[in-house]
């Protein structure tokens, strides 16, 4: 194992988030304080516990998912798009550094961006509302695989995106109204049961579902079926990364 | 001399290239059937025109353009089966200038030491940032460098991993006079602490001043590996220039059998033979102006240059 190459990927990695503080970690905690402010707060207040919730604790799960899904997706993919851009990847392919090694030093450090993002909305949601954590290791389980698994699709959109609208495209287009239509301001048997069905098929249902049970103990779809779900995401993205690299898909001419 | 030139045939040599073809996926075929062996130590020049296939063979034994067919070994490791081994003591300068950017000199060149799995070390980043005058801009971001500068950054960053054999893609491409003489001069250090260095450039008097061997290459195919300097005698021509007392119209009859060229109005006479044949043509040729009643007050000689064998032995395959 080349432990210094996934050392310098991720050290790389990490002070591109030092140098763009604004865009990769004040950003998405402002917005999310925005969402308490208007959801929480304003809204919030005029609503009624849901399942013996407070609206504004209600919806701390899914905004966290919200921008754990969408950062995972974008620092990983602008990680490995942007050496594609400037034509620096040359010095990857050239050095003795294993397709493992690289996707260990992007995905982590994608990865390790989401955790930290995570954990700095959940110490900012504490200024807005009362909350508790019943299975804080769970929440800390779903929460990183989560992070992996949509590092990994991001290192996936890096490598096939060929322009930088492409690297907007699926936060914007697909995973943020998934992540709206999944249950992170509603349970879904608030839904008209047609809805309810529909709904089932929104793969982000699953994990909203799941990291809002480790909270507060209550959930959509069984807990388990949660966590099936995300292993199978994990898989076909590790599949799909495989396969990237067994081809030299876009990678290699 | 050189320490390569005591190769026998025994001495296995650190890049074996076999059979290799490379066909692009628009179809174009880059490479055909090259054959080539590097022997440790050495500076190889790899010669041809734009688009010739230098940079396709270079990117392919350093791994980042697949090969088509054929079998490579660096090392004695094979680049494909046994990468890792392979790509960890080489070195690659590309001839597209590609930086990190936004990233400062310093973190840029650490990073590259780090992909190739050595420890971090201080002094000798240091003394190769010093070395290539980059010292004073370790912590300015890279895209406040000039060209040349940047030029400079890729070779530190190829440097940083201690190489032993080093390619370098038109390294002199954008770099001033100055600079390129000092980087000339790191070259031929390198090689006497026993790198092998394989370079591409444009200034074929750089191959000439450089290089042990040169390999010349046209529309992917290799058309000839030599010894610089038997390269030199073999294909070289060279030139007797005779100063004439007055002025000819036209050459004497009598002269056809030989090679000569009346330039200058008239005043100057060239005489072009074959550096490698036993007789000159000279002493006859000599002996037969001044039977025509032609003298020359002053004469002399000169070889042709690398680059005049160069463009012969392109214009001749095409
Ligand atoms: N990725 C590619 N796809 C298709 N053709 C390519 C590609 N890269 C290089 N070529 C072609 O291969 C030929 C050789 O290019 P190159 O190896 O860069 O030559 P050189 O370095 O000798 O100038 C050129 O005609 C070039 O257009
Ligand atoms: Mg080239």
């Amino acid at each position: 194992m080349n432990i210094y190459a996934i050392i310098a990927i991720f050290k790389f990695e990490m002070s591109r988030t030092r140098r763009t503080l604004m865009q990769s970690i004040a950003s998405p905690v402002i917005s999310t304080s925005l969402y308490f402010v208007v959801f929480g707060a304003a809204i919030g207040s005029r609503m009624g516990q849901i399942e013996g919730v407070s609206y504004g604790a209600f919806i701390i799960p899914g905004l966290i998912m919200l921008s754990i899904l969408n950062e995972s997706i974008s620092n990983a993919a602008f990680g490995i798009y942007l050496p594609r851009f400037m034509g620096t990847i040359y010095e990857l392919f050239s050095a003795p550094v294993s397709y493992i090694e690289i996707v260990i030093g992007y995905v982590g450090a994608a990865a390790t961006k989401s955790l930290i993002l995570s954990f700095l909305i959940l110490i900012t949601a504490r200024f807005f509302v009362d909350y508790q954590v019943l299975h804080p290791v769970w929440m800390f389980c779903f929460l990183f695989l989560t992070a992996i698994t949509f590092s990994l699709l991001g290192f996936i959109i890096g490598i096939w995106a060929d322009g930088f609208e492409k690297l907007q495209i699926v936060p914007l287009m697909i995973i943020t109204p998934l992540t709206f239509l999944g249950g992170s301001f509603y349970t879904i048997d608030m839904l008209p049961p047609i809805w309810q069905k529909i709904t089932l098929l929104n793969p982000v249902l699953y994990l909203i579902s799941g990291f809002r049970w480790s909270f507060y103990g209550i959930s959509d779809v069984q807990v388990g079926t949660s966590l099936g779900m995300i292993m199978v995401f994990l898989v076909i993205c590790l599949t799909l990364v495989w396969w990237i690299f067994k081809t030299g898909y876009r990678i290699k001419s | 001399m050189n320490s390569f030139k005591n190769k026998g045939e025994f001495l296995q040599p650190i890049i074996s290239v076999k059979e290799l073809n490379k066909t692009y996926n628009n179809n174009f075929i880059a490479l055909e059937n090259i054959e080539l062996d590097i022997y440790k130590g050495e500076i190889f020049a790899l010669l041809g025109p734009n688009g010739a296939g230098k940079t396709s063979l270079i990117n392919i034994i350093c791994g980042i353009v697949n090969p088509s067919s054929g079998t490579i070994h660096a090392n004695g490791y094979d680049i494909v089966s046994d990468y890792l081994k392979a790509r960890s003591e080489i070195g690659l300068v590309p001839q597209e200038l590609a930086t990190d950017t936004f990233e400062t000199v310093l973190a840029s060149v650490n990073f590259s030491r780090g992909l190739f799995g050595k420890r971090p070390n201080p002094e000798l980043v240091e003394k190769i940032l010093k070395q290539l005058s980059l010292w004073k801009k370790r912590h300015s971001r890279i895209m406040t460098l000039s060209g040349g500068m940047k030029r400079r950054v890729m070779i530190a960053k190829a440097l940083s991993h201690e190489p032993t054999i080093l390619f370098l893609d038109e390294p002199t491409a954008g770099v001033d006079v100055d600079l390129r003489k000092g980087m000339w001069e790191m070259v031929r250090e390198l090689r006497e602490n026993g790198v092998t260095i394989i370079l591409t450039t444009h200034y074929i008097e750089e191959a000439e001043d450089m290089a042990d061997r040169i390999g010349v290459i046209n529309k992917g195919k290799i058309i000839l590996v030599d010894d610089k300097n038997t390269l030199m005698q073999k294909l070289g021509k060279k030139q007797l220039k005779l100063h004439l007392q007055s002025s000819l119209s036209e050459l004497p009859a009598g002269l056809e059998e030989f090679n000569l060229e009346l330039t200058n109005d008239g005043i100057e006479l060239i005489y072009t033979f074959d550096s490698q044949s036993k007789d000159t043509g000279i002493v006859i040729l000599l002996r037969k102006l001044n039977e025509h009643g032609v003298y020359f007050k002053d004469l002399q000689s000169s070889e042709s240059s690398l680059e005049d064998i160069f463009v012969n032995l392109v214009r001749n395959q095409s």
